[in-house]
């Protein structure tokens, strides 16, 4: 018997092949992240603490921590407003965040200014992280453009409705990172990362696999960061995926794990320890924030239809704000005139937030002719003409 | 200049040159690295300009669309190569829905100057999926321009003029032509969406584009043997169309036949047609004729030249206009 007919230690076939995990059952309501979902405060508001995450979080001040509460305050009044103007008709649409501010607070406040975050259409708390004025985001809502601001200014791209299509973008970005050499040199103001932001039903989009594999093989500096919001529409997780979403980044060769989506303090760490080793020149990693749609998927949709109240009641004792409002009362972070103050300037972002967004002008029909190509086309000079003159053509006609 | 070479070689010479002018130009593509491509139009660049220009892809075209873009929007120009036009359709979504509409998205925030070669078209006896021509659905796409070459000056200069288009351009390269030779001049024909008479006539206007060039220019040669004169006329820019060449040549000679190996429904002729109709109406002395692949899946190989245009064909549309 020669060596190679010898099979190694360990190798028999249970090992080579695994075991046949069962499918994601749907036991609801209210899925659990598990003992592997990270976490440094409960939904109590409890500090837990974590070797692995706490040197990730001990530079951060007083301001910085009372700053967290203030985004997830402030962007949970903008989303309110948002959801209220369509209501009222000033808006087709809106796709609301609640309940996963604290997913995207920890994630937006992890990445650099020279940093890239390729959104969805729901990534309103990120927006707010980068800077991006918030009624920028209502232009595509209320009809008046496609989305319509400069992807280049915050470094903030356009949302992305098509699913999981950003993925791809956000790897060819994190490529040309790779390119201009802004990747590994040790300079903090140059190493770049790209943020790839996406949900648990694009997980099931070939595009997400080939993102996988192209920033795998890459070893690009990119970070999905999917929020695993537990409902695509109205499929839930057990629709979409038979292993746990973050037990994918094992098969594409780099780091998976999963993170309390409604734990901003848990999502900041683990979101920079992510991009610090992307820019570093280590590659993606896949980060599943696991959290709770509170809402519709958009103002369209009707979650009764398919998911019971019970669930909705056990995620709304999981609130991001609630449990970090506490535990910033409690050790001491924050007092009762901080919290009056948020909660002022909530209510004045609101206003400010409805008045412009009245304000917001209606593109004047020609302009579908601008933008479609850089250089001067003739299909479009000419079709502006004729749509020119077609409306002259009413000019004292009552 | 002046040098004689093949079609797939003055694409060669053409990215070539345009890699040495902007290093911002960059290759994407499957087996395009160390092999040069399926059909060697990228041989030797890999070589010289290292594999972070000359990018060998995983297989996956969605994949290799959607990283272009993002090259794109990092300041790279990214010219893409599908290996088999029957290869696009799963990148189909990232060039309508991403690549045709980011700039007016983002208000003209951003550009996408994305080139994407596709060889296309039959003739070579092939099996599925490698002889398709689907130049329509990207022509149908507002935000895209559409050329395709025929003869090796044009690969040459209009791959530059499409990898410095600030718009996206789908680059048609018939594969059956590749190897045909022809002199590369000093300068390019016409900037890039103009139309070009290849041969002039007064009795009908035959308008083609990429493989059937040739095949159009030996009817020529073939009508004046029966005293036919045919004007013939290389689109190489499939959107926009160069109307006023178009229309000029069709009111000069009252005649019209469109040539492709498309399949002729709501194919390139059918919006010539339309547009000719509309704007020569008066000038028309017969209907204005497609000839052009059968509206069936493209066939087996042993019978695509049943299915494809041929000089014959094309000489029988002729004798119809000219006895209309």
């Amino acid at each position: 018997m020669s060596d190679h007919d010898q099979a190694p230690q360990g190798r028999a076939l249970g090992n080579v092949f695994g075991a046949h995990e069962r499918p994601l059952s749907g036991d609801r309501p209210a899925a659990e992240g598990g003992p592997e979902m990270l976490q440094v405060i409960t939904p109590e508001g409890e500090r837990i603490p974590n070797p692995e995450l706490d040197p990730l979080l001990e530079h951060l001040t007083d301001a910085d921590l009372r700053g967290f509460y203030r985004d997830l305050v402030l962007i949970r009044r903008f989303d309110a407003e948002a959801t209220a103007l369509q209501r009222q008709g000033e808006l087709g649409l809106w796709a609301s965040l609640l309940g996963q501010e604290a997913a995207q607070v920890g994630a937006g406040r992890a990445m650099r200014a020279q940093d890239f975050a390729f959104p969805t259409y729901r990534e309103h708390g990120v927006a707010w992280c980068r800077g991006v004025d918030p009624v920028n985001l209502l232009g595509m809502f209320r009809g008046v453009n496609h989305g319509g601001w400069d992807p280049n200014e915050k470094n903030f791209h356009l949302y992305t409705i098509i699913i999981g299509a950003q993925t791809l973008h956000a790897t060819g970005y994190a490529m040309g990172v790779q390119r201009d050499g802004a990747v590994g040199t040790g300079d903090p103001d140059r190493d770049t990362a790209v943020m790839a932001f996406l949900g648990d039903g694009a997980t099931s989009q070939g595009d997400v696999s080939e993102a996988l594999v192209f920033s795998g093989v890459n070893n690009s500096p990119v970070v999905f960061f999917c929020q695993n919001n537990q409902w695509a529409i109205s499929e839930p997780n057990e629709k979409q995926t038979r292993a746990p979403l973050w037990h994918r980044a094992r098969g594409f060769g780099f780091p998976g794990i999963r993170v309390d989506g409604n734990d901003v303090l848990a999502v900041y760490a683990v979101t920079r320890r992510a991009l610090d080793a992307a820019r570093d020149g280590q590659g993606p990693t896949f980060i599943e924030a696991f959290t709770y749609r509170m809402g519709a998927h958009t103002t369209s949709d009707d979650p009764t239809k398919y998911r019971v109240s019970a669930e909705v009641e056990v995620w709304k004792l999981r609130d991001p704000i609630e449990r970090f409002k506490r535990w910033l009362e409690h050790a001491g972070h924050a007092d009762r005139a901080f919290f009056d103050a948020v909660a002022d300037e909530s209510d004045a972002l609101g206003a400010d937030v409805r008045a412009r967004c009245l304000a917001m002008p209606d593109p004047d029909g020609s302009e579908m002719f601008t933008h479609v190509y850089a250089e001067e086309h003739p299909v479009m000079v000419a079709e502006l003409a004729e749509f020119t003159a077609y409306q002259r053509s009413f000019e004292g006609v009552h | 200049m002046g040098e004689t070479t093949t079609m797939a070689k003055g694409i060669t010479s053409g990215l070539r040159a345009a890699m040495e002018r902007d290093p911002k130009v960059i290759l994407l593509g499957e087996d395009i690295g160390k092999l040069g491509g399926v059909f060697r139009v990228t041989e030797g660049l890999q070589k010289d300009f290292g594999e972070d220009r000359v990018i060998d892809t995983p297989l996956a075209e969605a994949g290799i669309l959607g990283t272009a873009i993002g090259l794109a929007l990092r300041g790279y120009r990214p010219v893409v190569e599908i290996q088999f036009d029957g290869f696009v359709y799963p990148a189909f979504d990232h060039i309508v829905s991403q690549v045709a509409k980011l700039r007016a998205r983002s208000l003209g925030y951003v550009g996408m100057p994305v080139v994407i070669r596709i060889p296309f078209g039959g003739g070579i006896g092939a099996v599925e999926h490698h002889s398709e021509s689907n130049e329509a659905y990207f022509a149908h796409t507002a935000g895209l321009k559409v050329v395709a070459v025929s003869n090796p000056h044009d690969a040459h200069w209009m791959i530059q003029q499409a990898i410095e288009s600030p718009d996206p351009v789908i680059f048609y390269e018939p594969k059956r032509r590749y190897w045909d030779k022809g002199e590369v001049g000093a300068a390019p024909d016409g900037p890039l969406g103009s139309a070009r008479v290849v041969r002039e006539g007064s009795d009908v206007t035959v308008l083609c584009y990429g493989p059937m060039v040739r095949t159009c220019l030996q009817a020529a040669q073939a009508a004046e043997d029966e005293d036919h004169s045919l004007e013939i006329l290389d689109l190489r820019s499939l959107s926009p169309l160069d109307t006023s060449v178009i229309f000029a040549s069709v009111r000069k000679t009252g005649r019209c036949v469109v040539v492709h190996e498309a399949s002729t429904f709501l194919g390139l002729g059918a919006e010539l047609a339309a547009q000719i109709q509309q704007e020569c109406f008066y000038e028309l002395e017969a209907p204005v004729l497609r000839v052009g692949g059968y509206n069936v899946p493209y066939p087996p190989s042993r019978i695509e030249e049943d299915f494809l245009p041929d000089l014959d064909r094309v000489l029988d549309a002729v004798d119809r206009l000219l006895t209309h």
